[in-house]
């Protein structure tokens, strides 16, 4: 995946710096839960293993990740579409 | 509802399981979950119930807290001796999960008082000790349409069953339709009991209670487990709806409560 970040339209943006997992999973599920079918939540984190652990527990659960990327020597962001109405 | 980070951390372990989230544990915080015996069942499910968070917890059992029940009842403790068990068990309870709110009865369970008591409740546990609670119990849960979690212990041997007739499956009396005689069955006081069965029956109880309660994995209802510690074996049989049931089969012959004698009971 590329630094460059595509076009996506993010609903909402959760900063979830300083937090480790699972925390930060279950705040981004609480979070996705909350949000209305297939909007888009582009979540932050700066713990290294959350950068793959949260797209991987996201998957898991059934979201789809649009875009994992690197923001700045520390930050990542990760961007996942909510599911559809169960 | 916002989870507080408190919440968050308390319950994330079971947040994060597959069919839970957010919207399992909020099902689990506006759930209400009647125990019939604050005893060797009711101490393990309970305390179980109460640390997922299920919100509303009622305890309901006229006996006091005495030295031989301490070998399996573990929601008391030494120093509640003399205690009613449902005030032992309540302060056992908040003081795992100042969340949860503990609902108390210490009256005896007679046809009376069980209508009104398991009406304000969504799912009831049973862990009595005798036939004639038993069987009320299975009743009333029949007449208000409550899901019954139903467990049995003696000696070294468990039993559990659901029993949901008002979704299609068996009641209680579908597989034993009256109590046995008088003296026919010891009681625990009797024949005693491994505290340790009580506890793998009332965790079981409250594992199904949760299921239940979150809508996930396959219901007991319609099926009889039987463990048993020595051979650490586990039995399952299926049960169906008896259709000569007294109580829910086609010609039912009980319409109201019946109050079998308590015998051997201070």
């Amino acid at each position: 995946m590329s630094g460059e970040e595509i076009k996506i339209d993010i609903d909402k943006e959760l900063n979830l710096k300083g937090k480790i997992c699972p925390y930060t999973f279950i705040e981004t599920m609480l979070t996705l839960e909350e949000m209305e079918p297939e909007e888009v939540l582009r979540v932050i984190v700066d713990y290294p293993p959350a950068a793959c652990e949260v797209p991987r527990s996201l998957k898991n659960e059934g979201y789809e990740i649009l875009e994992v990327l690197p923001i700045n020597g520390t930050d990542w962001a990760i961007i996942v579409k909510n599911k559809e109405i169960e | 509802m916002k989870f507080s980070d408190e919440q968050i951390h308390r319950y994330s372990r079971q947040m994060i399981l597959p069919g839970i989230g957010g919207k399992g544990q909020r099902k689990l915080m506006e759930a209400k979950v009647l125990i019939m015996g604050a005893g060797g069942l009711g101490s393990p499910a309970a305390i179980y119930l109460a640390a997922a968070g299920v919100g509303t917890i009622g305890l309901a059992d006229f006996d006091r807290v005495e030295l031989h029940n301490l070998q399996r009842q573990i929601l008391h403790k030494t120093d509640d001796l003399g205690r009613l068990k449902v005030e032992s068990g309540r302060e056992t309870l908040e003081s795992l999960n100042p969340e949860v709110k503990v609902q108390t009865y210490s009256d005896r369970v007679i046809s009376a008082n069980i209508p009104e008591m398991i009406k304000g409740y969504d799912l009831v546990l049973d862990g009595s000790d005798n036939f004639p609670t038993r069987f009320l119990v299975n009743d009333a849960c029949y007449f208000e349409r409550k899901t019954l979690i139903s467990g049995a212990i003696l000696r070294f041997d468990g039993q559990l069953s659901t029993f949901k007739p008002h979704s299609g499956g068996p009641c209680y009396r579908c597989l034993f339709p009256e109590p046995p005689p008088p003296g026919m069955v010891p009681s625990c006081q009797e024949a005693g009991v491994l505290g340790a069965v009580a506890g793998v029956i009332g965790i079981l109880q409250a594992n199904e209670a949760l299921k239940e309660i979150l809508g996930l994995g396959e219901s007991m209802a319609g099926r009889f487990l039987m463990f048993n510690a020595l051979n650490l074996s586990f039995h399952e049989v299926k049960i169906a709806k008896n259709s000569n049931c007294p109580l829910c089969g086609e010609n039912p012959t009980i319409k109201e409560l019946i109050e079998y004698p308590q015998v051997c009971q201070a």
